[in-house]
């Protein structure tokens, strides 16, 4: 927005018959700031800024409603006993805040989740923009955009009522129980393949024909030269792609609320019924949670961190998509 | 690509059917199996909820309320309402504010500056944000300023704060698909810059934003998890009747009754499960329609 912008009632030279902008680009910004005098303009365009600006208060305010809460939480629990603590039992009479547990439940179902993930949608992805007809591709597409529009609480109900009894227990001769973090994530794993492919199929168009050229003219058949040239030069954006896919399978609530189970322990094996961080926050909310209490201000901690977990991960992304870009 | 690429193009893709060394047949086989699997996955969601589901798809499903004893009885009634009362106000409350944000970032903001270089960021990391955390923010900011959290306002905003980054990136894509010329010709003509946007820019522009802002609204549609953190909202069994009555959802009444033991609450689910797939599938297509017949191409 402009501050340079004098106040005055609308003179010759700045009226409306002022000439035409700059023909390369429309530099509405400039233009503006060369006006004067138009109130009702620099109103509404303040207006629009406003809005623009919402999303930054939008930030501001999660940080601020997670931290308030947090706070109280540990000023009764020391922030060491909550990150290192194996015993998580917040509504037990004794009562305790190790989020260990939770943090092995994530661990697991994101685990799970990304080793189908990872695989299936970069095989898909290298199969729609390598091989894939125009034809296929047109029918294929929708199909991953279908799976991607699916909410997850209907995931949730797939994985606990069919992928649980039906392909583990009976298909795979799989002992798992009704809850178990296999099955949360191997639906949350389902759940995000489109995420992976898509992102990954768009890094992979546009790798520039010229290299796909080159690499045959040196006698490279289609396999190799998807492996060795195709995919190395989209690396930076398949990696966007699975860091990405990794923090959406964190922050997944409804998948691992229904089918990972709710009781909260150091999740050692993959048929172990397990909570994790999103599906402690969705139990206890569902129930009764009094503001103020420590129950409430429990999962705001729990939040917090689930918060920041996700904001390195993104971060983190930002700096390797940065670092091994190639630019063509 | 050129016609040049083309040319060059087309000889090696007939080469590749000469390949058949074993490893590239494996290779193209595990690939067909990748995509197989994805298809299956879609196809056996779909038909196991059909299956669950197809005994309860009748006129209970829209007339009842939910029962906690009587799950042969329950339906989704408060469910459906509560879904359009919230979508509306997520609508009302994100479309104005998200295409309002995406038109200032594109069309007037300088990008050298701090502050519009943070804007940028910060939309970025939003839309990165579990769904969750919007609810949380929701709980905590209706706390604050007195508001009941069990409301279809609170409900509203949790929503439309989680989709304002992906409206604000539609908008902001389908303005900068608009020609730089229809903004000069406007220009030319003597119209304000302001003017242009509202006048020119922005109606080119709107078949882009109504199909980012339907999709961004059919997640909404679906979302449960920021709206768990609002508290109770399962067991509602009248009509929403206002910004300030109490609703729930069809995710969230689809999660409460898959939560439940008794394998009538699973047909019951299932049932609202495909109701709740058509929906969605109504307003893809809708949205598809939309581009495919009034985007322009320019």
């Amino acid at each position: 927005m402009s501050s340079t912008a004098a106040h005055g009632g609308p003179s010759l030279e700045t009226g409306p018959h002022r000439g035409t902008p700059k023909k390369s680009e429309p530099d509405l910004g400039a233009a503006l700031k060369r006006r004067r005098g138009r109130y009702g303009e620099r109103a509404a365009l303040l207006g629009l800024g406003g809005a623009a600006a919402v999303s930054v208060l939008v930030t501001i305010g999660i940080i601020v409603s997670l931290l308030m809460p947090a706070l109280d939480f540990f000023r009764e629990v020391s922030l060491w006993r909550f990150l290192t603590g194996t015993r998580w039992a917040p509504t037990f009479s004794n009562a305790d805040y190790g989020v260990l547990p939770l943090i092995s439940g994530t661990l697991w179902t994101t685990f799970i989740g990304l080793l189908i993930a990872i695989p299936f949608g970069l095989g898909a992805a290298v199969y729609l923009s390598e091989y894939a007809h125009q034809r296929v591709r047109k029918i294929l597409k929708p199909v991953l955009e279908i799976l991607a529009g699916i909410p997850s609480v209907v995931y949730g109900y797939f994985a606990l009522y069919f992928v649980a009894p039906v392909v583990l227990n009976d298909l795979l001769s799989v002992e798992v129980g009704t809850f178990s973090v296999l099955a949360a994530g191997l639906v949350l794993g389902i759940m995000i393949i489109p995420t992976v492919a898509s992102l990954s199929e768009d890094a992979m168009s546009a790798v520039p024909q010229a290299l796909r050229h080159g690499s045959f003219a040196l006698g490279a058949n289609k396999m190799r030269t998807t492996v060795r040239v195709v995919f190395p030069a989209a690396i930076s954006g398949i990696t966007a792609s699975i860091v990405l896919a990794l923090s959406r399978a964190v922050g997944e609530t409804m998948i691992v609320a229904l089918a990972a189970g709710t009781r909260a322990q150091v999740v050692t094996g993959p048929t172990e019924n397990g909570q994790t961080m999103t599906g402690f926050i969705a139990q206890t909310a569902t129930g009764e949670s009094t503001p103020g209490t420590l129950t409430y201000n429990t999962l705001f901690a729990v939040g917090l961190l689930l918060f920041a977990i996700t904001l390195v991960i993104n971060l983190f992304a930002g700096v390797i998509v940065r670092r091994i870009r190639e630019v063509y | 690509m050129t016609s040049i690429g083309d040319l060059a193009g087309k000889p090696l893709r007939a080469e590749r059917h000469g390949d058949r060394s074993f490893t590239s047949v494996a290779f193209l086989a595990a690939l067909w199996f990748t995509v197989a699997f994805a298809v299956l996955c879609l196809a056996v969601l779909l038909v196991d909820a059909f299956l669950d589901g197809a005994v309860r798809l009748d006129a209970r499903l829209f007339t009842e309320y939910t029962s906690q004893v009587l799950p042969e009885r329950a339906g989704a009634r408060a469910a459906i309402l509560g879904s359009a009362w919230v979508i509306a106000v997520t609508a009302a409350l994100a479309i104005p504010l998200g295409v309002a944000a995406g038109v200032y970032l594109e069309e007037f903001a300088d990008g050298n500056r701090w502050y519009n270089r943070l804007i940028e960021v910060n939309i970025t990391n939003l839309a990165a944000v579990p769904a969750i955390v919007y609810g949380m923010l929701t709980a905590g900011f209706a706390l604050s300023i007195g508001l009941e959290r069990r409301v279809v306002l609170a409900g509203g905003i949790a929503l439309a704060l989680l989709i304002l980054p992906v409206i604000i990136i539609a908008t902001r894509e389908a303005v900068r698909a608009v020609p730089v010329e229809i903004r000069q010709g406007s220009l030319a003509l003597g119209a304000t810059p302001l003017q242009t946007v509202w006048r020119q820019t922005l109606p080119s522009a709107v078949p882009g934003i109504a199909t980012g802002s339907i999709l961004a609204l059919s997640r909404a549609f679906g979302e449960a998890a920021p709206l768990l953190l609002l508290g109770g909202l399962v067991f509602v069994n009248y009509d929403p009747d206002g910004l300030m009555s109490g609703f729930t959802t069809l995710p969230i009444q689809i999660f409460s009754w898959a939560s439940q033991p008794q394998l009538a609450f699973q047909q019951v689910a299932s049932a609202a499960i495909i109701l709740m797939l058509v929906l969605l599938l109504v307003m893809n297509a809708l949205a598809i329609l939309i581009r495919n017949r009034y985007q322009k191409r320019w």
